[in-house]
């Protein structure tokens, strides 16, 4: 009986086949490419959804308010805030402040971090020298070190600004000394075979097939930067969006902690769509050679 | 032009556990003015080490290699290489990587543009100057490499399998153009290639290698470019009976090669 089994394809495709098996593409499309598709509408009604469930729960009173304050109260606390200030400050200071520090400490990293992991890639004594306390305080969170900051350097902008630097710098510094590797041998051959110094192979080949790693490496540092933002303002801050988030958590006013977070998401967010926008003007070539 | 190979070897010394590599053995070869050689063999038999020692990528265990009786030691802009692929820079368009070698010998804008684009045109990429070059279809890119290699007046152009991963109807179009413009410029070629006929049809002369240890083991003289310059067509040559013969000679010895490889 089991050799007359109709061919696969003529079968009833229950759930299970319909999960586990690739389906024919529509015109344009590749077969069996992983995740392909457009995800903007699902995302969309991701967010409004998540919006519509946190609405409900307050609204409904389902949960108190100390927990999860409505999105209106949030927006009233934005206005608030806005106009009156938090803790004396005004709000665009503490947003200028937080900014300013991720910011500065970002672009100290790939001041120092770019040409340290360039020289990095190009050299093995650079990389000898400098692979061992990079990749030994890479994995260690700063929460952990940032005692010492404050210890060694006080509880002033240095330790902030420095603590934030160290999250940035070790994601920059590898990206860049990983950059190096992208050059293809026969772009470095060509160049050598035209007579180029070491230096114009550098500067002419390597570093700008180098780029499009070096901007990755550089979106994610800056995205480190922010996570350690409320960390850096944990102990004598007395403006920014972390000292916002963490004081008010302090005096259980949560509509100020869920307001700073959705601060730091969209500055942080906002940064990542101009990082993509260069991306796509500086490196459109990125894969496609 | 005289580019001597006087019995040159190389060897790549042990590793991990492996005995010595004798890569290439006592290799004499002579290349003289507006020759076109074409070296053919099994893989592993030394070709793309052979043009690596002329290009100065690497230098020989033993034996002497001379260009015009000055030692080779080093790449220099004497000595232009075309690659299979992956040698074009994605961020500059066309007119720019064709003047890429004029920009590394510091020769100023204007005058690498004026240069670049007479041999732009010479390849016949007239009016895609600023296109980018990832844009292009393998055969252009091909003859950007081309144009980029003839800009800086090399003695000898080195083209390691050029044509390799060109589809068959667009590579023996290259085939011709590259013999058209090896005629136009008189430069000598030390051409790599796996293609038997495309061998025979291109070179001048014909040298079959063998591998472990690697070595030249035949020399022909071929006479079919020169029909094809004189005005024959094409494949009218590739289809004449002194072709097929001496192709099925060739090919006879390369597949003895293999089959003593694999045993």
């Amino acid at each position: 009986m089991n050799e007359h089994r109709p061919p696969r394809a003529a079968q009833a495709p229950g759930i299970t086949g319909r999960l586990s098996r690739a389906r024919p593409t529509k015109p344009g499309e590749i077969y069996g490419v992983p995740g392909q598709g457009n995800t903007l509408w699902l995302s969309a009604l991701s967010i409004a959804f998540f919006f519509f469930v946190w609405w409900l729960v307050t609204e409904m009173g389902w949960v108190k308010p100390l927990f999860v304050p409505s999105p209106v109260s949030i927006v009233k606390k934005f206005l608030e805030i806005w106009n009156g200030g938090f803790t004396g400050t005004p709000f665009v200071d503490h947003v200028v402040i937080s900014t300013a520090r991720v910011f500065g400490a970002f672009l100290l990293a790939c001041a120092i971090g770019l040409p340290l992991g360039l020289a990095m890639g190009m050299s093995p004594v650079v990389r000898g020298i400098f692979d061992p306390p990079i990749e030994f305080y890479r994995p260690i969170p700063p929460l952990a070190y940032l005692p010492l900051m404050i210890i060694w350097f006080g509880i002033g902008e240095t330790s902030k600004v420095l603590l934030i630097f160290l999250s940035v710098f070790a994601p920059v510094v590898l990206g860049a000394r990983s950059g190096v590797r992208s050059a293809a041998i026969e772009q470095i051959h060509a160049a050598y075979s035209f007579g180029a110094t070491r230096w114009q192979v550098m500067r002419h080949v390597i570093l700008p097939s180098a780029l499009p790693e070096i901007l990755t490496a550089m979106r994610i540092g800056i995205g480190f930067g922010w996570t350690t933002l409320v960390a850096a303002e944990m102990v004598a801050a007395t403006k920014g969006l972390g000292y916002m988030v963490l004081s008010a958590s302090q005096f259980l006013q949560t509509p100020v902690v869920i307001l700073g977070i959705f601060i730091i998401a969209i500055i942080a967010f906002a940064f990542d769509l101009l990082m993509r926008f260069l991306e796509r003007r500086l490196v459109p070539w990125k894969g496609r050679m | 032009m005289r580019l001597n190979i006087d019995e040159v070897s190389v060897v790549y010394p042990a590793s991990d556990g492996r005995p010595p590599v004798s890569a290439l053995s006592k290799i004499d070869l002579e290349i003289g003015d507006k020759e076109f050689i074409v070296a053919l063999g099994a893989s592993g038999c030394g070709k793309s080490t052979l043009l690596n020692l002329i290009a100065g990528f690497l230098s020989p265990t033993s034996g002497q290699l001379t260009l015009d009786d000055m030692p080779v030691c080093g790449p220099g802009a004497d000595r232009a290489v075309v690659f299979q692929k992956h040698a074009l820079l994605p961020w500059l368009n066309v007119l720019d990587n064709v003047a890429f070698g004029l920009r590394i010998q510091g020769v100023g804008a204007a005058a690498r543009n004026e240069t670049a684009n007479r041999f732009v045109k010479l390849l016949g990429l007239d009016g895609f100057q600023k296109s980018p070059v990832y844009k292009l279809s393998g055969g252009m890119q091909q003859r950007v490499g081309i144009a980029r290699a003839l800009t800086c007046n090399p003695k000898i152009l080195l083209m390691d399998e050029p044509l390799g991963a060109l589809d068959a109807l667009t590579r023996e179009k290259a085939q011709e153009l590259i013999l058209n413009i090896w005629n136009d410029t008189a430069k000598s070629v030390f051409f790599i290639t796996h293609s038997v006929e495309e061998a025979l049809f291109m070179g001048t002369k014909l040298i079959v290698m063998s591998p472990r240890p690697g070595r030249i083991t035949h020399r022909f003289d071929l006479p079919f470019s020169r029909q094809v310059l004189a005005g024959a067509a094409a494949r009218a040559v590739k289809a004449s009976s002194d072709f097929i013969r001496l192709r099925e000679q060739v090919l006879e010895i390369i597949f003895a090669d293999e089959e003593a490889v694999a045993t």
